[in-house]
């Protein structure tokens, strides 16, 4: 299916993904999704939105998923959120040993940060509701704060803020609660499209830098991230999951992790060689899907 | 004759021509009560206004004026001002409570809802022989009337605002993993803060209602007294001033909670300009 020539002549391959390929989930997976269904009922009909999903995700591995509109991704990514329940299936998250951590910290696609508190307060709010007190909380979130790029606005409110930073305090909000496993539903899909090419290498930026504390090891969350943006998925993710029109299912995986190493220029990737190949290929996979 | 010098002189022309729509909007304000005060000064003086029952704005002033000469006026406004401050804060704060509880808690919609919903549209003011029954004739039932009054209109926006609240707030404090306790503290009571800044603007205009017609018949002063006994040996200049304090009451009152309003609602006040 894939015999053309290809431009990956070193080694790279586009083979689809399998668990035993990829070094990242070589090891105990840190997300197991196991035949995971959902169910709406809209006036007494039933609408599919998820067939049985199966899906790994490696410890410290950042998978994007990708897939029509109204495929159900969101869903799976609610469901893992526990907004939702699941109408068949299970998940499991494996927890850091010796640490109680959340499960997990959502970055939600809307405008989502308290617009009645500070950037400071938004950003510690995790940490408010695992009950840490307020001056350690607040120590706590700083290097966060100063990570991502809000150094000096601490005190301002939401509405004195650009969308591109509203969307910094977001992600500062997530990754400040140190969970298990970041969620992420097209964080940046609101926002205008250079501010998203800075938003996108920021994220990479925090997210392959650190935990963002200081004395903790660099160890990178476990990432699943949803988005519609074939591009976003490929400059981002260690490896790209492609869903099926509704009801979603995996229709491929492709790994992305062999062809860029980390730490990863983002600009570098969408102008190197094999990217053009990548994102012909997902999007062949994709357009079959799109009921346009 | 320069450019650059026409240009200057043109600008200043403008800025004379065209105040901002802000500044003309506030000089209306102030110019349409002062207008109507004029057309009914000239209206008595012409004979057109019968001044036994619409007495000349003017002598409505001098009666107040010889109402705070005596001391008269302080001592009703006070009496009836500690009343509605009483009352109110009496009936907003079980209003705000309860408001967050029954937008939070589907349990306690069930059970207070239809209480609320029955009550409700019952005139506050025909409660007043219950209340006085209760509470006696004296401040007690004054502050009671008005509580009464204030708690539903705060209770119904609260909860409204509650309702309002966008889904997502919640599913970020569940997300997170708030306290039910956050909920209410973090969520729930900032999230409606600009409904039930709404219900606490119609609960004073209530307020004010109330206590004049708590005063016409159960006291034996305040603002509501002054009105009813000037008409009762009528004095209607007297009464016309009592009138005009209460409505100078009712502006005070709306510019003090939009300004609490600008202090605890910023982002909200933000968005208005």
């Amino acid at each position: 299916m894939w015999g053309k020539a290809s431009i990956l002549k070193e080694g790279h391959s586009l083979a689809p993904y399998s668990a035993s390929v990829s070094v990242a989930s070589a090891a105990r997976p840190k997300v197991r999704i196991r035949g995971l269904r959902k169910v709406f009922r809209v006036r007494q009909r039933a609408v599919e939105a998820l067939a049985t999903v199966d899906l790994d995700v490696g410890s410290g591995e950042f998978v994007a998923i990708v897939g029509p509109s109204g495929c159900g991704k969101t869903t799976l990514l609610r469901i893992l959120a526990g907004l939702e329940t699941a109408s068949d299936g299970e998940f499991s998250v494996e927890r850091a040993a010796g640490r109680d951590l959340p499960l997990n910290s959502m970055v939600f696609q809307e405008q989502s940060i308290f617009p009645w508190m500070s950037v400071r307060d938004n950003v510690a709010f995790g940490l408010k509701a695992r009950g840490v007190a307020r001056r350690a909380r607040y120590e706590a979130v700083l290097p966060m704060i100063r990570a991502i790029g809000l150094e000096g606005f601490e005190d301002a409110l939401p509405h004195q803020l650009s969308g591109g930073m509203k969307q910094r305090v977001s992600l500062a909000r997530a990754f400040a609660n140190d969970p298990e496993i970041l969620l992420m539903d097209e964080p940046f899909a609101a926002l205008d499209e250079q501010t998203k090419l800075v938003m996108q290498a920021e994220l990479l930026r925090i997210w392959e830098g650190a935990s963002g504390r200081p004395g903790e090891s660099a160890t990178r969350k476990t990432v699943v991230y949803v988005t519609h943006s074939i591009d976003e998925a490929i400059v981002l993710a260690d490896r790209v999951v492609v869903l099926s029109a509704r009801p979603g299912r995996i229709k491929d995986q492709v790994d992305i992790a062999a062809i860029y190493a980390r730490p990863r220029d983002v600009a570098a990737v969408r102008s190197s060689a094999p990217y053009g190949e990548l994102f012909a290929r997902i999007w062949r996979e994709l357009r079959t899907e799109i009921a346009a | 004759m320069s450019a650059p010098a026409r240009n200057a002189s043109a600008s200043v022309v403008s800025s004379w021509a065209r105040p901002s729509r802000r500044t003309v909007e506030r000089g209306l304000s102030i110019l349409s009560p002062l207008v109507l005060l004029a057309i009914w000064e000239a209206g008595a003086i012409v004979g057109v206004v019968d001044t036994r029952f619409f007495p000349a704005p003017s002598t409505i002033f001098a009666a107040l004026a010889t109402l705070l000469q005596a001391g008269e006026l302080q001592e009703h406004l006070l009496i009836s001002l500690e009343r509605i401050a009483v009352g109110f804060v009496l009936g907003a704060v079980p209003g705000i409570v309860l408001g967050l509880a029954i937008g939070l808690l589907p349990l306690v919609r069930a059970i207070v809802q239809p209480l609320v919903d029955a009550t409700f549209p019952i005139p506050k003011i025909a409660l007043l022989p219950m209340v006085i029954m209760l509470f006696g004739i004296g401040e007690g039932s004054k502050y009671a009337i008005i509580a009464i009054a204030v708690v539903f209109l705060v209770l119904i926006n609260t909860e409204a605002g509650v309702r309002n609240i966008e889904r997502i707030y919640l599913d970020v404090g569940r997300n997170y993993g708030a306290s039910r306790l956050m909920f209410f503290t973090d969520i729930a009571l900032p999230g409606a803060l600009p409904m039930i800044m709404a219900g606490l603007k119609l609960g004073m205009g209530v307020a004010l209602i109330i206590i004049v017609s708590a005063e016409f018949v159960g006291a034996r002063n305040g603002i509501g007294y002054l009105i009813w006994n000037s008409w009762n040996t009528f004095q209607v200049d007297r009464m016309y001033a009592g009138l005009m304090v209460i409505a100078l009451l009712g502006f005070a009152s709306a510019l003090l909670l939009a300004a609490l309003e600008r202090v605890l609602v910023p982002w909200r006040s933000a968005v208005r300009i």
